[in-house]
C-alpha cells in the first residue's frame, strides 16, 4: 500500500498557497469534524481577524430519507455576517462533493456571500457533483471500498487514515 | 418477547409515543439534535430543508393553542406541508372511529401524525395501524403521557443546570392529572437525577406514586428546600369531578409558590411550568416573571425540540 501523505506537512503549504487571500474580509469555516479540526489549525497559521466558523451540515444532506439524520449532529457556529464576505470553506477530504454541495446551501440561510472557495487537505476522486477545490493539499489514491478518513490524536496532531468503508 | 412499539428494528426511534421506556441514549440523541436545531432558530432564516415533500397532520382530538402551535412551527421550520385538523368539532362529532380517520388521512398521504386525545393510549392504537412510512408523535394523552413537552422540560434543565447526575428536581401540584409530570419523572430517572421530589396533597397524587423513583413531599417548604429546579403544574381545574381539594384558595396557600418558599431552595434555582399558568394559584405572578423563571425559554426551546423529535422520526 502505497504512503499516505503526512498532514502535518502539508498544513504549512496549504497555509501559505491561502496567505494571498488574507484580506480583513475574509472568513474561514470549518465542516465538522475533520474539517473543524483543519480549519482551527489554517486560522490559527494564518491569524484571520474574522473568528472561525464551524459548520455541521447533517440537516441539509442529500441522503435524509435513505438514512435518516445522523446520531449527533453538532450546533453550526457563525460568529460574523455572511453577507458580502470572501468565504474559505475548509473540509479534511474532497469525494463525491455532496458535503460541499449541502454546506454551500446551508450558507446561503445565513446570507449571501460574496465569494466561496474551497479548501480540503486531500482530494480523492470520484466527484458526482460539478464541484473543485481551489486550495488543495494532496491528491491521494483510495483503494476501493476503503474510506480516506483525517484523524486527530493527542497534541492535536493530524492524520490521514484509510479504514474499511462501512 | 414484545418489541418496545415505539422502535424500529434497529432500535432507533419510529414513534414518539412515551418517555418512559425508552433507552437512555435515545433521550440524549434527542436532547443534542435539538441543541442543533436552536442553532436554527436563531438564524434569520429559521428553515432547513429536511423534511420537504413531507406531510405533517396535527391530529388535535382535545382542545391545545401552545402545544399544537409549536408544532406547526416546528414543522414548518423544517419544510414540511402542516395539515391541522381540529377533530373535536368535525368527524368524530358524526361518528367516525379513530381509526377510520386516521385511515383517511393516511390515504390523503401522511408521513406524520401528532396526535392529542383525551383518552389514553390513544397514540399507541394510531402506531400499531399505520403503515412503515409513517410516524406517531404524541403529544399528550389522557393522563398518561405528554412526551415533548418531558423532553423540552428535560432541555431545559440540562440548559441551565448543564449536569443532571448532582440535580435534586422538585414537582409540585397536581400530579394525578398531570401527564406532564409522568413524562418528566420518567425521564429525569432515566438520565440520572439523584432526587427527584412530588410534593403534593394525597388526594393529587397517584397511588404508588414511590415506586417511579421519587421521594413524596406533603409540605411544600420541606419539599422545595435545597432544590435546584422547581416544576410547577397547573391546577387542572377542568379535570378535577368532584371533591379533591377544599378550594383554588387553599391549594394556593399551600401549594402555591411564593417567593417566600422560592427563597428555601437553592439561591439559582430554576422555575418552570408547563403552561398555561393559573397566576395566583399554582404560582404567583412575582414568580413567574421573576429572574428563576425559565418558563418562556421552554416554550422557546420547546419548538427546537419538537424539530428534533421530527426529523429523527421520519428519517428512521
Amino acid at each position: 500500500m502505497s504512503a499516505l501523505p503526512d498532514a502535518e506537512a502539508l498544513l504549512p503549504r496549504l497555509a501559505d498557497g491561502l496567505r494571498e487571500r488574507v484580506t480583513p474580509e475574509v472568513a474561514m469555516i470549518g465542516l465538522y469534524t475533520g474539517g473543524a479540526w483543519l480549519a482551527e489549525r489554517l486560522h490559527a497559521m494564518l491569524g484571520l481577524a474574522t473568528p472561525l466558523g464551524l459548520m455541521d451540515i447533517a440537516f441539509y444532506r442529500d441522503d435524509y430519507n435513505k438514512e435518516g439524520l445522523k446520531h449527533d449532529p453538532k450546533r453550526t457556529k457563525i460568529p460574523f455576517d455572511v453577507e458580502g464576505r470572501d468565504l474559505l470553506l475548509v473540509d479534511d477530504v474532497l469525494y463525491t462533493g455532496r458535503t460541499v454541495r449541502a454546506a454551500m446551501n446551508e450558507l446561503f440561510d445565513y446570507g449571501r456571500p460574496r465569494s466561496i472557495s474551497l479548501v480540503i487537505l486531500a482530494d480523492r476522486g470520484g466527484r458526482q457533483l460539478p464541484i473543485c477545490a481551489q486550495h488543495c493539499g494532496a491528491v491521494v489514491q483510495v483503494p476501493g471500498g476503503m474510506r480516506l478518513r483525517l484523524k486527530r490524536s493527542e497534541g492535536d496532531k493530524l492524520k490521514l487514515e484509510l479504514e474499511r468503508a462501512a | 418477547m414484545q418489541r418496545n412499539p415505539q422502535l424500529n428494528a434497529n432500535g432507533e426511534l419510529q414513534h414518539l409515543l412515551s418517555i418512559e421506556g425508552l433507552p437512555r441514549e435515545i433521550l440524549l440523541q434527542i436532547l443534542d439534535t435539538a441543541e442543533s436545531f436552536v442553532g436554527v432558530t436563531e438564524r434569520d432564516i429559521k428553515k432547513v430543508p429536511l423534511l420537504r415533500g413531507k406531510s405533517v397532520f396535527n391530529l388535535f382530538f382535545e382542545a391545545s393553542t401552545r402545544t399544537r402551535t409549536t408544532f406547526e412551527i416546528a414543522a414548518k421550520r423544517l419544510s414540511a406541508d402542516v395539515i391541522n385538523l381540529n377533530i373535536a368539532v368535525s368527524s368524530q362529532t358524526k361518528g367516525e372511529s379513530l381509526l377510520d380517520t386516521v385511515a383517511n388521512l393516511s390515504a390523503m398521504h401522511a408521513d406524520v401524525f401528532v396526535v392529542r386525545h383525551a383518552s389514553s393510549g390513544a397514540p399507541f392504537l394510531i402506531a400499531r395501524g399505520v403503515k412503515a412510512h409513517e410516524h406517531v408523535i404524541n403529544a399528550g394523552d389522557g393522563r398518561h403521557a405528554h412526551p415533548t413537552q418531558g423532553l423540552l422540560d428535560l432541555f431545559t434543565i440540562r440548559h441551565y443546570k448543564k449536569d443532571f447526575s448532582r440535580l435534586t428536581v422538585a414537582v409540585v401540584g397536581d400530579i394525578l392529572h398531570s401527564r406532564v409530570a409522568r413524562s418528566l419523572i420518567h425521564g429525569l430517572t432515566t438520565l440520572g437525577v439523584p432526587e427527584v421530589r412530588v410534593i403534593g396533597p394525597q388526594t393529587l397524587l397517584p397511588a404508588g406514586v414511590e415506586s417511579l423513583g421519587v421521594r413524596v413531599f406533603h409540605d411544600m417548604r420541606e419539599g422545595v428546600r435545597g432544590a435546584d429546579v422547581i416544576v410547577m403544574l397547573r391546577l387542572q381545574n377542568e379535570r378535577m369531578n368532584g371533591a379533591l381539594l377544599p378550594s383554588a384558595q387553599e391549594f394556593a396557600m399551600t401549594y402555591g409558590l411564593t417567593a417566600e418558599k422560592l427563597a428555601l431552595a437553592q439561591p439559582d434555582a430554576i422555575v418552570m411550568h408547563p403552561g398555561p399558568m393559573n397566576r395566583g394559584v399554582e404560582i404567583d405572578s412575582s414568580v413567574a416573571d421573576g429572574p428563576h423563571s425559565v418558563i418562556l425559554p421552554q416554550v422557546t426551546f420547546g419548538i427546537a425540540v419538537r424539530m428534533a423529535v421530527m426529523s429523527i422520526v421520519a428519517g428512521n
